[in-house]
């Protein structure tokens, strides 16, 4: 298993250089030099100290090993520094995001738990709600509780997440007025008024991307247990006289999580990337956020770390996959 | 053979019926056998002819829907198992009666290991504590000749041969001293030599632990080693029943005769061509109205269209204790004699 972990991790190392040289030409070589489209609003010695981190005046390959220096040195030890107060790294010219001229990196710091805490929470509790609809609809399968479940999981996985959020909106905020149009990510958690406050900014935009993370795992959830209940161990289960609870919870169910499990991993860089209209639509100044508003400004640094940053964490959620499905399944030896 | 003690399962007038979309299927009609204490009972006929689906209707195993348990009573020791409530039956599968399926390879649970799966039965229905039933576990397994099996309790099913596993099977149906064993198949889908080591571990069983043991196979040479008495099923129903050494030396029932010349042989050097029934078996879609075996046997008769014949007794005992048949042929054949 470890070797396996190991393996699989050296081998993500190709793929993420391959994935990054792309990204890296797809910016470099449109049209223009990027570097000619520093704002001019950046000083010219911070734009000369710019040109020179990424070596603008150097050949293709020589920029593109500067700029893995930056991602993988330079940005890392930054944040070391940063925790433990040692200067390794002092003094190095970050990359800058041409909007607001301060490190990406710090942006992407700030926006991150906007997106942890309002996109996480709607992907848990999709998970949350999933898993036992999924399990029910399967344990009686074709019943009126089954029905209705396909009912919702088909209206969830065909309305769009624009669609449904707006219509929550119009319901929630406009005509019932329980709840506010916009997050406000200004507010500050300091008592339990504040915290109420932050619970129901969350719900309009936690219940239309939870509803539709639902809709498709409960899915998941319902065939594999389907998959699972006609199978001959299963039998021997109620043969033994166990009752339904334990063949159904323990033999059936810990089969089904298998893949289940391994598309909610595979399914965890969505929460970063996926909520983009969602987070635009209720004003979640997440990552989302800043990568649209990035495209829209032309903000090319920015544009290349969250391409970048996304393509990381979803290497990395393939191989946590593949690691939980050795893991969960006794069958799969890797070494 | 016990005779005049009290039989530890009495199955009477045992009918299940498949609902499927396209109809109904009759897959088990009427059919009734008694199961005495130490007995080993062997049941034979062709794949699908009722077997399992007779055995699994007992434990009330079967899927319903689309499975419906017509009618029929099955006494466990006195006890109506189609009666019982579910929390009586769930008392008495696996704790009165072990249940061994045919392909060991999916009949475990892949993701637990054996230990886990061995002790379950034993928790449930002994009240065992975790140790407690460890240590039984490992006893078991060293029953069934699994060696090294403290080790082993901690391996997955995947880790195990198809024999061991079916050795496992037999293990975990033992767990818990059952009256009795129901073995459906278990050698099939094993190869010739494990199949028997695993005959010979039942057999070695029997004798230590002296439950009483139903053995279904499609292979009347394998019930010949090891059985006291053999049903014969076709067409869901009991078609012939007779101590095993009077069934081989004396078979009534074409379908019996038809089987037993199935039996490869080795008479001297050259073994005997394998012959073959000819012909389907049917597909049931309604009650019995005739003889289920008519359209493959070379005796069928006006007779065998009209009616489908009961089981009778030809040594004088009641049926389903000494030997019957259930065929017009043999009927006639005893007017005839008689006449003559
Ligand atoms: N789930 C099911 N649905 C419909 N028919 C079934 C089902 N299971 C078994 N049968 C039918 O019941 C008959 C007896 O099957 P079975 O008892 O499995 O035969 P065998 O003697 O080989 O064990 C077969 O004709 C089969 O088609
Ligand atoms: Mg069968």
């Amino acid at each position: 298993m470890l070797t396996f972990t190991l393996r699989r991790l050296l081998l993500a190392i190709p793929t993420l250089l391959v994935i990054s040289l792309v990204i890296f030409l797809l910016v470099d070589l449109a049209p223009g030099s990027p570097l000619s489209q520093i704002p001019l609003t950046v000083p010219p010695d911070v734009r000369q100290k710019m040109i020179e981190a990424l070596g603008a005046d150097q050949p293709v390959m020589f920029r593109y090993v500067l700029w893995l220096r930056q991602f993988f040195w330079v940005e890392p030890m930054n944040l070391f520094d940063g925790w433990f107060g040692t200067h390794i790294v002092e003094g190095e010219q970050r990359i800058l995001s041409w909007q607001s001229r301060s490190p990406v990196f710090s942006i992407i710091g700030e926006r991150i738990p906007q997106t942890l805490i309002v996109i996480g929470t709607a992907y848990l509790v999709g998970i949350l709600i999933a898993l036992p609809i999924g399990i029910y609809s399967a344990y009686r399968q074709y019943s009126l509780f089954d029905q209705i479940g396909t009912l919702f999981a088909m209206i969830g996985f065909s309305v769009p997440t624009f669609f449904s959020g707006t219509l929550f909106i119009i319901i929630f905020s406009v005509w019932l007025g329980w709840l506010p149009t916009k997050y406000d990510t200004t507010l500050q958690v300091i008592d339990w008024a504040s915290f109420l406050e932050q619970i129901k900014q969350m719900i309009l935009p936690v219940m239309t991307l939870g509803l539709a993370n639902a809709a498709s795992i409960s899915r998941y959830m319902r065939s594999s247990m389907l998959d699972n209940m006609g199978m001959d161990y299963v039998r021997t289960a109620r043969a033994k006289g166990l009752s339904e609870r334990v063949v159904v919870l323990k033999h059936v169910l810990r089969n089904s999580l298998i893949p289940v499990v391994t598309v909610i991993a595979l399914g965890i860089p969505s929460i970063f990337g996926g909520a983009i209209i969602t987070e635009n639509l209720f004003g979640v100044n997440g990552i989302g956020a800043a990568l649209i508003g990035a495209i829209q400004a032309s903000d090319i640094p920015m544009v290349q770390t969250l391409a970048f940053i996304f393509a990381v964490l979803i290497v990395l959620f393939n191989l946590i996959a593949d690691v939980l499905y050795g893991f969960l399944d006794p069958r799969i030896r890797y070494d | 053979m016990a005779d005049g003690a009290a039989p530890v399962l009495e199955v009477r007038g045992l009918k299940t019926v498949f609902r499927t979309r396209g109809g109904e299927i009759h897959a088990v009609n009427d059919v009734s056998f008694t199961l005495h204490p130490g007995e080993l009972l062997g049941v034979v006929g062709e794949s699908g002819s009722g077997k399992s689906v007779t055995m699994m209707s007992l434990l009330r195993l079967l899927p319903a829907p689309p499975a419906d348990i017509r009618s029929g009573t099955a006494k466990l020791n006195g006890r109506d198992l189609l009666a019982m409530t579910d929390a009586e039956l769930r008392a008495t599968r696996g704790a009165r009666v072990g249940f061994v399926f045919q392909d060991p390879m999916t009949s475990l649970n892949p993701v637990f290991t054996l230990g886990n799966q061995i002790m379950e039965p034993l928790i449930k229905h002994k009240g065992m504590t975790k140790r407690q039933a460890e240590t039984r576990a490992v006893e078991l397994l060293e029953l069934v000749g699994i060696p090294d099996a403290r080790r082993r309790l901690y391996q997955y099913p995947h880790q195990f041969s198809g024999g061991m596993r079916q050795r496992v099977m037999i293990a975990i149906a033992l767990a818990c001293d059952p009256d009795v064993l129901i073995a459906d198949e278990p050698t099939t889908a094993l190869d010739v030599t494990i199949q028997a080591q695993i005959l010979e571990l039942v057999k070695e069983l029997r004798q230590k632990l002296g439950m009483a043991i139903i053995w279904i196979t499609h292979d009347l040479g394998v019930i010949a080693g090891i059985a006291d008495r053999v049903i014969v099923m076709y067409g869901g129903q009991v078609v012939e029943q007779a101590p095993v050494k009077e069934l081989f030396a004396n078979p009534q029932h074409p379908y019996t005769r038809a089987l037993l010349q199935t039996i490869p042989r080795i008479s001297g050097e050259r073994s005997e061509r394998l012959k073959v029934i000819e012909g389907q078996p049917p597909i049931l879609t309604g009650p019995l109205t005739a003889c289920p075996f008519r359209a493959r046997c070379e005796y069928r008769h006006d007779a065998c269209d009209a009616t489908n014949p009961p089981r009778r007794a030809i040594d004088g005992q009641a049926v389903g204790e000494g030997h019957d048949v259930a065929c017009h042929w043999y009927a006639l054949a005893k007017v005839e004699m008689a006449n003559a």
